[in-house]
């Protein structure tokens, strides 16, 4: 039961929702707030509908839509879901309405403004998941640029002009890279006779040698896609752009940032990296697999020491999307399983963790630690609901975060002993950061006057991290669910990485992966 | 058999319990609160018995008896159930679980009756519970990592359970941190055993392993590896060398949290992960070895530190740290069931000294501090009965429980080696002078505290009755193994045989001892004992026949003095060479150098080059410099001139 036009409904229904606020009047900000969360509200009961509908077994891309759109360039309308993506598009879809409720009070400027572009993100950014053509692909991923610059720049805090500029800087300077990339790619279809943008066409050319890509030339494909990807994850040393960006954007752009955009990254690697580059992947691996080690241990040593806890909590993502990166690059099955899952779990538990430092920051209007202290006595269930979100952050068994991290260092271990150890020094460190923050702000006696008298959750806010925890719980006892139907999609993954011989008629030497799990004695 | 299908009753009620608690039990009054909790464990304990009553009968081809529910983790080949086992070793770690925990719960309810925080520390403590038992009825490594790591949480919540105190806060964190330590090295050997056998279950990984050759020290392979990785877990949940500073620490939380996580139970899990894995370590003579040494050197070490503590639970505690090395050096020499006999005997009598100490100290009014009590023998006759009986068992007095598990423990050493032997006999002479100079300081000699402050009463019933029941297990707790002094049949060592039945030589041969009359005196009057009685002469001598003297000796030898009293100074040594540097590198080199340095002042200088470039671009225009639009133009020239560069 596959529904045509659920994919273009899906991207376009928050841009659609944004006209009808257009008609609001500026100052109605009730208003405005209902009609953005009824919008969210409406598009992620609609996404419920992948779900409903999704095979678990198929190999390919499920709800295709393909139009022409561009005759020349041949540019396509075309879409698709598979397991690398339609959670994604849940977890978008899910963490737009949760930040839009939790904007609903600390928001009071330029409402309306606001919630448009939290919208048009949304649907920038699934639009960026289900594009299967390179140019909409790009189309897409520029345009979700636009909102969150304005989300940091206008919404945030003191050193949000800053901010705002190096993270586009940082993400325009890699799309430029990739957008030449797309163009050289596209050159070389129409040198072989059939000029495309499509992802999937280009792939079967690959397959089938049609087009053949000389050993330079891939590395150099791969290296503009990769750096642009890498970017936005982001892995060490391109990171710097990640902590100034969290810092200043207010909490709905952190979770939106935290959850959703930082994945478009590692998304980008498994669908276009992986797949179109595989000898360059396989090239590269180790030196991106220290990178991302580094990023582990880095990331988790430098918010060890942050003065700022939202500062804190970024680079704690920077640690957490190593792992995810590592998992990718091991190129197992079980670690890119791994790293699918790990993408989702980061972006709940992360959120969590946002969202517990936006009540704060609603509340006292500073994010630095030496404010706090002692905060559990008046607000016990944030204080509660923050502990938990920080034993899922650092991969408590039966919360989520330990399944993606576990799968990830099992898989990786089953190739690469050395890279997994290394990564799961994480382990330790990030217990380190999350309880020590934790005793600092939330433990001991109240340190400053004010914090005292500090209001617990309201309603709103029990209702969010109450849902956000059965989540959290979910994910970590259910894990199969979402791992059976991420399973097809990366097994595909795998199998796009292993060229027929006829594919490789110059040059280069096949490298064949194995990618049965154990080698049982 | 009903109960054993429904396995997962056991640890689920004490989970149900902290939930109930945990979410609801705000708007209970007290009462219903214990009650709840109360209730959860004690059907747990009644769901355990009725497992072990169906255990018994059923035929040996069916044990170990696993029971799969659902499934946790899959993804390509990998698969990981939530399965549950009973095989003998369960037996006795579910008894001993159930029910020293069922005890602690009672005790808790008297003891934490006046805290605020009374609805809270049950919580925790049902959790535990639940942790506890998904550890030792786990089937596979993961699972077992469920309640391995669940413990920890509840240990860490447990211990800084007066969370207003920093020193509270500081040695949860301390404990957390020292076991993340650990099961780095836990994890690392679950993937080893992962990528070795393909598989996580206990039924398919140890007899693979039982089925390998047994691998000579000087040519360590895979198994010494896994072993090796394993053991480094345990130091740090069992608190042996170089891992164990936690557990002194760990005295900050409430006492029943010391007698039930830090004694009796969680503490054992290392102990028994090893006896877990035995078919591993036992084709890892390398790892035996170390497992042995690493023990025997801990007890020695715990022990000179305990005899001149003042604090009566921080002795308590580096006993904990020291016995747990007895039942590591057991497993060393291969004497497994020798460790989990000892580990059994401990949980009596180490428990009842815990529980026994908290009474002491709620009968002080929180006094802490051994040097503030003394002659308190007539006021709490039943505390010091229990505790006199608990002492006697963990000096190895004949007949009491520790007297048999200890001795069959240096037993076994001595047939394996001499230095071992020598440094378990020269420790039990420790055990039992910083025992019996605990028993004298706090319930012989002359009243050190002030009458009129504090009120010395004896606990409430609840209380009582668990410190009667522990004492009877800590007398006759050891009973079973008694027959093996006349007719050579340990009884507790037969019914743990079968676990063992895929290996081995050493285990049987451990405790055979052949039974005649001299055999008995033999063993009655061995090294063990005759160091036992001079430990307690030694305590007598110092602390009830010549008061004055320690202070003498302590002034004499005072650098030796000083060292024992500050630990060795472990703990500076760590946060000298390992904490403040890491801090220090993170804060000063990472973060302020690496980050703000060289990487952002990169970005930064080539930003500043491209604006400046990009101001001379637009001189034309007006508005905000800094606009979307500027980095569009200079973005769309980029890669433009880049294009015709390439295409052209």
């Amino acid at each position: 039961m596959q529904h045509t036009y659920l994919l273009t409904v899906l991207t376009f229904l928050p841009a659609a929702g944004t006209l009808a606020l257009l008609l609001l009047n500026d100052s109605d900000h009730v208003w405005i707030r209902r009609l953005a969360l009824v919008t969210a509200v409406a598009e992620f009961a609609i996404s419920l509908l992948l779900l409903r509908g999704f095979d678990v077994h198929a190999t390919g891309y499920q709800w295709e839509e393909f139009h022409a759109w561009i005759p020349q360039p041949p540019i396509h309308y075309h879409l698709g879901v598979d397991g690398l993506s339609v959670f994604l598009i849940l977890l978008t879809t899910l963490l737009t309405p949760i930040s839009i409720l939790a904007s609903w009070k600390s928001i009071d400027q330029r409402v309306k403004g606001f919630f448009i572009c939290l919208l048009v993100l949304e649907s920038g950014v699934i639009g960026v998941f289900v594009s299967l053509d390179l140019f909409l692909f790009f189309l897409f991923w520029e345009v979700m640029l636009i909102p969150m610059y304005f989300l940091i720049g206008i919404w945030g805090h003191e050193r949000r002009i800053y901010a705002a500029l190096k993270f586009v800087l940082y993400t325009m300077f890699g799309s430029i890279l990739m957008l030449v990339a797309i163009l050289w790619l596209y050159r070389i279809t129409a040198v072989a006779g059939s000029p495309t943008f499509d992802v999937s066409q280009i792939q079967t050319m690959l397959m089938s040698g049609t087009i053949v890509l000389p050993v330079r030339t891939e590395y150099l494909l791969f290296g503009a896609f990769f750096l642009a990807f890498a970017i936005k994850v982001p892995l060490f040393p391109l990171h710097t752009w990640l902590p100034d960006a969290h810092t200043e954007a207010p909490t709905a752009g952190s979770v939106m940032l935290a959850g959703v955009l930082l994945k478009m990254g590692t998304y980008g690697m498994l669908r276009f990296c992986l797949p179109l580059f595989p000898e360059a992947s396989r090239h590269f691996a180790p030196v991106i697999a220290v990178l991302a080690i580094i990023g582990i241990i880095y990331g988790a040593l430098v918010a060890m020491v942050q003065v700022d806890l939202k500062r804190l909590v970024a680079y704690s993502s920077v640690s957490h999307l190593g792992f995810v990166v590592l998992g990718i690059f091991a190129f197992h099955a079980i670690s890119i399983q791994g790293a699918v899952f790990q993408m989702l779990s980061h972006g709940i538990t992360t959120g969590v963790l946002f969202l517990g430092v936006g009540m704060l920051y609603d509340r006292r209007h500073t994010h630095l630690i030496k404010e706090f202290g002692g905060l559990v006595a008046p607000m016990p269930f944030i204080g509660g609901f923050y502990l938990f979100a920080c034993f899922a952050s650092a991969g408590l068994p039966m919360l989520n975060g330990f399944v993606g991290e576990f799968l990830i260092l099992a898989g990786t271990f089953q190739r690469h002993a050395a890279w997994a150890s290394w990564a799961a020094l994480g382990v330790i460190f990030s217990s380190v950061y999350l309880l020590w923050s934790y005793q600092r702000v939330f433990l001991g006696g109240v340190t400053v006057e004010k914090n005292n008298t500090l209001p617990d959750a309201d309603m709103r806010e029990r209702g969010i991290l109450v849902l956000m925890a059965v989540i959290i719980l979910w994910m970590g006892i259910g894990s199969p669910f979402f791992t059976r139907r991420t399973e097809a999609a990366t097994q595909n993954v795998l199998r796009q990485m292993q060229r027929p011989p006829q594919a490789y008629n110059v040059g280069v030497t096949p490298n064949p992966d194995t990618n049965n799990l154990v080698n049982s004695k | 058999m009903p109960a054993l299908n429904y396995l997962w009753i056991i640890p689920l009620l004490p989970l149900l319990g902290a939930a109930a608690n945990g979410l609801f039990g705000g708007r209970w009054s007290k009462g219903v609160v214990t009650g709840v909790a109360l209730s959860a464990t004690t059907l747990s304990f009644l769901a355990a018995l009725e497992v072990v009553r169906e255990f018994v009968g059923l035929p040996s081809d069916q044990i170990p008896w696993i029971k799969t529910y659902f499934t946790w983790i899959s993804a390509g080949a990998f698969h990981a159930d939530f399965a549950l086992q009973v095989d003998q070793l369960t037996v006795i770690m579910l008894l001993v679980v159930t029910g020293v925990g069922w005890l602690i719960h009672i005790y808790s309810s008297g003891y934490m009756h006046d805290d605020p925080g009374y609805r809270r520390f049950f919580s925790y403590l049902n959790l535990f519970m639940f942790f506890m038992l998904l550890l030792v009825l786990a089937a596979n490594y993961l699972v077992m990592f469920v309640g391995w790591e669940g413990v920890g949480l509840c240990s860490y919540l447990l211990i800084g359970f007066f969370y207003l105190k920093k020193s509270a806060t500081d040695a949860g964190n301390k404990a957390f941190w020292v076991n993340r330590v650990g099961d780095f090295g836990f994890i690392l050997g679950v993937l080893l055993i992962l990528r070795t056998f393909g598989s996580l279950d206990f039924a398919i990984v140890l007899p693979r392993a039982a089925a390998m050759p047994i691998e000579p020290i000087g040519q360590a392979g895979v198994l010494t590896t896994i072993a090796l990785l394993l053991f480094v877990g345990a130091t740090g949940k069992s608190a042996q060398l170089p891992l164990y500073v936690w557990l002194p620490d760990a005295m900050e939380g409430p006492t029943p949290v010391s007698a039930l996580i830090h004694a009796a139970t969680m503490v054992t899990a290392g102990v028994y992960i090893v006896v877990r894995s035995h078919a591993i370590f036992l084709n890892a003579p390398a790892a035996m070895e170390v497992v042995g040494i690493i023990g025997c050197v801990t007890a020695f070490f715990a022990a000179t530190i305990g005899l001149v503590q003042t604090d009566i639970k921080k002795v308590l505690a580096y006993s904990t740290v020291s016995q747990l090395g007895y039942m590591f050096l057991a497993l060393g020499v291969g004497a497994f069931s020798a460790g989990i006999f000892h580990l059994m005997t401990h949980a009596f009598f180490k428990g009842l000294l815990f529980l026994a100490a908290g009474s002491v100290i709620h009968a002080m009014g929180g006094e802490q501090d051994m040097r503030k009590m003394g002659g308190l023998r007539k006021k709490i006759p039943v505390t010091f009965w229990t505790m006199f009986m608990a002492t006697l068992a963990i000096a190895g007095a004949p007949g009491f429980s520790g007297f048999f598990s200890k001795d069959e423990i240096l037993l076994a050493a001595q047939r394996s080696s001499t230095p071992l032997w020598a440094l378990g006999v020269l420790t039990a002479g420790l055990t039992s002078f910083y025992m019996f100079r605990l028993l004298f300081l706090t319930f012989f000699g002359a009243q050190r505290y002030d009458e009129h402050h504090v009120h010395v009463h004896e606990s409430p019933k609840s209380m009582l009755v668990p410190l009667v029941v522990l004492a009877i297990l800590s007398v006759c707790g050891g009973w079973m193994a008694a027959p093996a002094l006349w007719d050579g049949v340990n009884h507790f060592e037969q019914f743990l045989a079968p676990v063992f039945s895929t290996a081995v030589e050493p285990v049987a041969a451990a405790t055979k001892s052949s039974g005649g009359p001299a055999e008995i005196l033999q063993a009655l009057l061995g090294a063990p004992v005759i160091a036992g009685l001079l430990g307690f002469l030694l305590a007598w001598w110092l602390y009830i026949r010549s008061p004055e003297t320690p202070k003498k000796i302590a002034a004499s030898l005072s650098s030796a003095y000083e060292l024992l009293l500050g630990k060795y100074f472990i703990d500076e040594l760590y946060a000298a060479v390992i904490v403040r540097p890491l801090i220090w590198i993170s804060d000063k080199v990472l973060w302020h150098v690496v980050d703000d340095g060289a990487i952002d002042g990169l970005v930064n200088g080539v930003a500043r080059v491209s604006r400046e470039s990009g101001d001379r671009l637009r001189y034309a225009e007006s508005g905000n410099t800094r606009s979307y639009a500027t980095w569009i133009v200079m973005g769309v020239v980029v890669f433009t001139s880049l294009l015709l560069w390439m295409v052209g």
